[in-house]
């Protein structure tokens, strides 16, 4: 009986589970309750994984009213994978939390934390799985809510500044969104995404769903920070509380992405978009200009947080890269690069949590030394370092090798090179830290610390082990990102 | 009105007996909206606001301090998670009963009376949670620089 109401119980479990952190208020219960929350979550959503690979797409209908009237929650292996992908993020961070979130975050607000962590959860599961446009604008806005509370937390005061640009943005880009989702009920009558991809190719020509298609892309794109749209980002995840931006970093822009697919693919999947609108080669375009502008600016960073916020912009550049190329081969790179990205990245951010859970400070300068103080974290830092730049045997090669493949079936040559290129770059901003923390001799009055707590490195080493682990042996992620590529593109006529 | 002279308001006995007289019937009014939702216009949302201009009148007129001694900070906290809770209790009381998340069917015997049940305990909730949150939101506004 359980299983048919997975669906459902995957958004409301972290749902409730938020108002209750309220009432508990004990900073160690809330914790332990969130911790166990995210972890029946993972199970959950290995769950519906396993069921939609095993039965195919699972509906459930929201109160027994039927689509589309009524709000379905659909999962195929789409969703699914990417509900996979933010639930075993927020599984390694809650544990991980504890320690950072007591540092970084006033003590009688730690509740508080805990309950937005569960609401940003919520939210961004609510995008993942349901099938209707406007409920998906409705979890939207509740994840962006806690994610601008969750961002403003900490004791940075610069993070207030960073929250409230990240709120302008974000409000633009929900409000762009809902715009363009009423244009196209203008025109349909629906707000079902199924029936939606029915309904738009009768109407695909007329003026209105052209720009409810405009809409929702530069909506979109705002929320998962495309460039030049993008500068909300490095602030944001640069001045929240670590574990804020370890989380963020690894589930938000991805989701956003997942939004973003929904229209392209899906809604708009029976439409030849590349003849009416060239959004596709747009996107391509700003793609790789993404790449560089990320990697290049992230190289004059020294704040080591906001390096790594400018090099997730690239490496959005590589997932939408992807999926511009409108093939299975490019779609399965960006679809896989969701997953490997938000392994190395969580991991790397996670690598600056523990820095700055020691030093207090996530400045170049002030990491001199480090290498040898703290040698698992910085260690961890290397082996994440490698993974984004795209040795083999990491995971940033496996989708880096899917990306170059594709752009070859494309015939694309000098994108290619550009790839290669801009993953060159990466090298660079990765090596002024190896540097510093390995070869830069303390400065005098610096304090020698210790490696960081347990807690915080079983986590941090997850990940970057996960980050190697699917990256010797990518074909689990290759092929569930291939089968829901063959699945969007298997929507296209 | 700017927040800083709350306490030039305090003298102002004319607007003290208005609102004083105002406020029961907002607050009445508040709540028919709130119960009269399901027959006609109105529902939990109107309702919470409704319900919350009562006390954010009375804070523009007897200042935040006051306000927070008629409803404390624990109670707005605790109503902002109860309204969320109940509505989501009620989706898992019908998860419970075997139908679908939400599906008031389930609730009562009789579908239709379900369903009544089952849209006034949502509404409630999203009432609850809504006038909490204004309320919150207001004070924490008006309150600024405060404490």
């Amino acid at each position: 009986m359980i299983e048919a109401h997975l669906p459902i119980l995957q958004v409301i479990i972290p749902l409730i589970a938020a108002p209750v952190c309220v009432f508990l208020r004990h900073p160690l219960i809330t914790w332990a309750l969130a911790t166990v929350i995210s972890w029946v979550c993972l199970a959950i959503s290995i769950m519906l994984l396993q069921q939609v690979q095993a039965s195919g797409e699972i509906i459930y209908e929201i109160g027994g009213w039927a689509a589309p009237w009524g709000i379905e929650y659909r999962v195929d292996t789409l969703s699914a994978w990417v509900m996979v992908i933010v639930t075993s993020v927020g599984a390694v961070v809650t544990p991980y939390a504890k320690l950072s979130a007591e540092k970084e975050i006033d003590r009688d607000r730690l509740y508080i934390f805990y309950a937005m962590l569960l609401l940003c959860e919520t939210g961004l599961l609510g995008i993942t799985i349901t099938g209707d446009a406007f409920n998906l604008f409705v979890f939207l806005e509740i994840s962006s809510l806690s994610t601008y509370v969750l961002v403003s937390m900490g004791k940075d005061r610069r993070g207030l500044t960073a929250a409230y640009r990240y709120l302008i943005m974000g409000t633009l880009g929900a409000t762009f969104y809902i715009i363009g989702v009423g244009l196209m009920y203008m025109m349909t009558g629906t707000l079902n995404i199924a029936d939606l991809a029915k309904l738009i190719p009768d109407v695909a020509e007329t003026r209105t769903v052209q720009a409810a298609l405009a809409f929702l892309t530069v909506g979109l794109a705002i929320k998962l920070a495309l460039f030049p749209l993008h500068l909300w980002l490095p602030n944001a995840y640069a001045f929240a509380p670590s574990v804020v931006t370890v989380f963020l970093a690894a589930t938000a822009t991805k989701v956003a992405v997942y939004a973003l697919i929904r229209i392209v693919f899906t809604i708009f999947g029976g439409v030849d978009i590349l003849e009416s609108v060239e959004i596709r080669h747009v996107l391509a375009a700003l793609a790789i200009a993404a790449m560089f502008a990320g990697s290049a600016v992230a190289i004059y960073q020294t704040n080591i947080k906001r390096m790594l916020a400018y090099s997730s912009l690239a490496q959005i550049g590589y997932m939408i890269l992807g999926l511009s190329m409108n093939s299975v081969t490019g779609v399965t790179a960006g679809l896989v690069h969701l997953f490997n990205h938000a392994m190395m990245k969580g991991g790397l951010f996670m690598v600056m949590g523990c820095v700055v859970y020691r030093i207090g400070s996530a400045k170049l300068d002030d990491m001199a030394g480090l290498g040898k103080q703290m040698p698992v974290t910085m260690g961890a830092f290397v082996a994440g370092g490698l993974s984004l730049i795209g040795v083999p045997l990491s995971v940033g090669f496996i989708s880096k090798w899917t990306l170059l493949q594709a752009a070859f079936e494309k015939g694309w040559w000098p994108v290619a090179a550009l790839i290669v290129v801009s993953s060159l770059l990466a090298v660079i901003y990765i090596w002024r830290v190896v540097e510093v923390a390995y070869f830069r001799e303390p400065a005098a009055g610096q304090v020698a610390v210790k490696e960081a707590p347990f807690l915080m490195l079983i986590p941090m080493l997850l990940l970057i082990g996960a980050s190697f682990y699917f990256g010797i042996d990518g074909t689990s992620t290759l092929t569930v990102a291939g089968d829901a590529a063959k699945a969007l593109i298997g929507g296209l006529k | 009105m700017s927040l800083s002279d709350i306490r030039f308001m305090r003298r102002k006995v004319v607007l003290r007996v208005v609102s004083k007289i105002l406020i029961p019937f907002i607050l009445l009014f508040g709540l028919y909206v709130q119960w009269h939702g399901d027959f006609g216009p109105g529902g939990g949302f109107q309702a919470g606001v409704i319900f919350a201009s009562a006390f954010i009148l009375y804070a523009l007129i007897f200042g935040v301090e006051q306000t927070r001694r008629a409803v404390p900070a624990w109670v707005t906290r605790s109503g902002l998670a109860v309204g969320v809770l109940l509505y989501a209790g009620v989706g898992v009381a019908t998860l419970l009963l075997g139908e679908n998340f939400l599906n008031y069917n389930a609730l009562a015997s009789d579908p239709i009376q379900g369903q009544h049940l089952g849209i006034l305990l949502v509404e409630l909730g999203v009432g609850i949670t809504v006038c909490c949150a204004m309320i919150t939101i207001f004070i924490a506004f008006a309150g600024r620089g405060r404490s």
